[in-house]
């Protein structure tokens, strides 16, 4: 079949088997944009920006684990993509991002928007290419989605000049693609799973601390028939809530520089701790000296660079998340009767101990919204099902913390590069891939902001988002940094001249609500999330000065945590 | 310590521009780098040298290995090897001290490749050890430019840098 590079292009998509495109048309664009015109089995979502559209893109991928797809077109197209881009990068999220170029015998000559989208979004990418001739589209698309998502996924660039998506070639998508140069997945070796399986029987003081790559390998099952079998302490990192259930009680919860006490603490007591998809990024282990001084390091990842990064591992094995899992559950079942549960009982008296210290307690108000009674009753009304995007900030850090998580993919969030504006249009990509589920954006009045455009593209499709607005009128984990560390000077962390949320929500075309009292947090959220075809704004007015508690200052380490002051205290401090 | 770092890469536009961008989004430092095609015309041979401890070579040649066009690299310094750099160095003409330079020349196993009435050219192939003693024993010359080559190099074990075929 002969068709031209454009309508190659949206074919590849097809066989590909996607059914949204996140887009921006422009210029050099404009033939792909044409062929969409012509078909439809896939569907272009038109956003209002490109950064909304890389990060709708992203948040389909993580509700779905399927590659999200992006098309803009060159010079701004990409540049307002980059965010969003490495958003996806830092995360590990699956995503193509196809870009128009200006025409090839134009490259280089500073055209009328033109940008070396190559050069520019090689550093957050996994890998990108520059396609040079229509017949090489079909290949390169397919080469780009089996990158994005093979090994430690990641977003691939595109970028196609535009004369070559006019140009005509003989269409046929490759079943199969060779890339010599491209790492296959090391297969763990059952001399790594004995070792491993050995150091866990004898372990007294052990900790499971798992991540993103639980989450991305769908290997939640597998964790928590390992976690069970050993009846050990297991916690989560932000990027990894859900992949063990929140109201187990094995589940420490999250650990970190928000993170619960007994996480950290467990974390910096153990005498083993098993990372399984997980990087022992900065804000999991605070500083580095003194890190977990007794422990053994088990370190499962799919990606060798993360391997003695930050922390020197005793043991490690390098493999898909549930393919090591699922290997040491069968070693374990094997050695079944040398699982001792005596051996962790002094362990689980001390961790029960710190424990009661209930460290994510904070003082109610019948007067003023606490953020955090927002998001427990959120849970409520929702019956912890809903799927639950945020933005960066204090709320992300209230919402990962009251927000029980009980499965992956449910908590979709900017972990790693930290992007405020990723809530809302997250948000989009999560209700085109599930129609039917309650999706909640918890965000705050500065991070709403950065994408607020975006409200537009859920009046144009209907999508009936419950957006939660925690509004302090502060940026307020900048005001909290500024509380501690800067002597209370809040330098341009107050958001004067705020719009009026209820009437901005309304003039595009949505429903807007402001709730001020405590006593009305409930009944609002349920009349709107009744309310099943209406996108509903929900401006909370909270808690000014409320702070996230507890809390790994920098330069302190696990066992330095700053608890919430005029609550529990651990002895001796 | 200074490690010499060979790599097949995929010989692709922008294939190099992903391994400097690499080294300078991560804070290592690239000494020497050379490159050019094998007698494989898809794929080209780097040679980096680098200077660092034993944990940032492991994450160099870690992060190397995940970048899609590198199709094999080694560490040629933890093995027996040969390394070699050509320099060419331009002097302002002097006939007085010509016989004094013939015979640094000679010492080094240079050559004069290039002489004219104003200035001349010398060629040396060995170690970035000799072509340093080479520019410090031409202290007493009037140099008008260098240009070296930086390191290339192999290992001289029978454990050869090739692509593994699938």
């Amino acid at each position: 079949m002969q068709l031209t590079g454009a309508d190659i292009v949206v074919k590849s998509l097809e066989q590909e088997g996607v059914k949204y495109v996140f887009g921006y048309p422009g210029g050099a664009a404009l033939h792909i944009y044409d062929a969409f015109h012509r078909q439809d089995k896939v569907e272009h979502i038109l956003v209002r920006h490109e950064q909304g559209a890389t990060h709708a893109a992203d948040g389909l991928a993580r509700a779905t684990g399927e590659p999200g797809v992006v098309l803009v077109t060159s010079g701004p197209g990409v540049t307002n993509a980059i965010t969003g881009i490495a958003t996806a990068y830092m995360d590990s999220i699956p995503m193509v991002v196809l870009s128009g170029q200006v025409m090839k015998p134009l490259i280089g000559y500073d055209a009328f928007q033109e940008i070396d989208a190559v050069g520019i979004s090689r550093p957050c990418v996994k890998h990108n290419f520059l396609i040079q001739n229509v017949e090489d589209i079909a290949p390169t698309i397919k080469k780009a989605f089996h990158v994005a998502t093979t090994g430690r996924p990641g977003p691939v660039l595109v970028d196609i000049p535009k004369d070559i998506t006019a140009d005509i070639a003989e269409f046929i998508y490759p079943e199969d693609i060779t890339m010599r140069a491209y790492p296959p997945v090391a297969s763990p070796q059952p001399s790594e799973i004995v070792a491993a399986v050995e150091a866990i029987l004898n372990a007294k003081r052990p900790i499971v601390y798992t991540g993103g790559g639980v989450v991305l390998a769908e290997a939640q099952e597998q964790l928590r028939q390992f976690v069970r079998a050993l009846g050990y302490p297991c916690t989560n990192t932000l990027m990894g809530l859900g992949a063990y259930p929140h109201d187990d009680p094995l589940f420490l919860g999250m650990l970190g520089m928000h993170g619960t006490y007994e996480a950290n603490m467990a974390m910096h007591d153990a005498d083993l701790i098993i990372a399984i998809g997980a990087r022992f990024d900065d804000r999991i282990t605070g500083t580095l000296d003194g890190f977990a001084p007794d422990a053994k390091v088990l370190h499962v990842d799919i990606d060798p660079s993360v391997i003695d990064k930050n922390i020197k591992t005793d043991i490690s094995i390098i493999g898909d998340a549930r393919d090591v899992l699922t290997m040491l559950n069968r070693e374990l079942s094997r050695r079944a009767d040398d699982i001792n549960q005596q051996l962790t009982e002094a362990w689980w008296q001390q961790i029960n101990q710190w424990r009661g210290l209930n460290s994510l307690w904070y003082e109610h108000s019948d007067t003023v919204i606490k953020p955090q009674l927002v998001v427990q009753k959120l849970f409520e009304v929702t019956g912890g099902e809903a799927y639950v995007t945020s933005d960066v900030g204090q709320h992300q850090m209230y919402a990962a913390q009251f927000y029980g998580f009980s499965d992956t993919h449910k908590w979709i969030n900017s972990g790693g590069l930290g992007t405020m504006g990723f809530g809302l249009p997250a948000a989009m990509g999560v209700k085109f891939a599930h129609r039917d589920a309650d999706v909640a954006c918890v965000t705050g009045e500065g991070s709403i902001q950065m994408c607020i455009q975006e409200l537009a593209t859920c009046q144009q499709y209907d999508l009936p988002i419950k957006v939660i607005n925690l509004n302090n009128r502060y940026l307020g984990m900048v005001r909290q940094w500024q509380e501690f560390n800067y002597d209370k000077r809040y330098s341009n962390s107050y958001m004067d001249s705020l719009p009026d949320f209820v009437k901005l929500a309304e003039a595009y075309g949505h429903v807007g609500m402001m709730i001020e009292k405590p006593a009305d947090v409930e009944g609002a959220l349920r009349e709107a999330f009744a309310m099943k075809d209406r996108l509903v704004f929900m401006d909370f007015i909270t808690d000014q000065t409320e702070n996230v508690y507890p809390m790994i200052e920098a330069g302190k380490g696990h066992h330095e945590m700053r608890l919430r002051p005029g609550g529990p205290q651990p002895e001796g401090v | 310590m200074r490690h010499i770092i060979s790599v097949l890469l995929e010989n692709e536009s922008g294939a190099l521009s992903r391994v400097a961008g690499l080294f300078s989004a991560r804070g290592y430092n690239i000494d020497t780098l050379t490159v050019a095609p094998t007698n494989d015309p898809t794929l080209s041979r780097l040679t980096i040298s680098t200077v660092g401890d034993d944990r940032k070579i492991d994450q160099i040649e870690k992060q190397l290995g995940k970048l899609v066009d590198v199709a094999a690299l080694q560490d040629i310094t933890i093995n027996r090897h040969l390394e070699r750099e050509v320099v060419l160095v331009k002097l302002l003409a002097n006939q007085q001290s010509k016989p004094k330079l013939d015979r640094l020349v000679a010492a080094f196993n240079g050559k004069l490749i290039d002489i004219n009435d104003t200035q001349f050219i010398l060629e040396l192939s060995g170690s970035s050890e000799k072509v340093d003693e080479l520019l410090k024993a031409l202290v007493d010359f009037e140099i008008i430019e260098v240009a070296r080559s930086g390191v290339t190099g192999m290992t001289s074990t029978e454990r050869a840098l090739t692509v593994e075929q699938p």
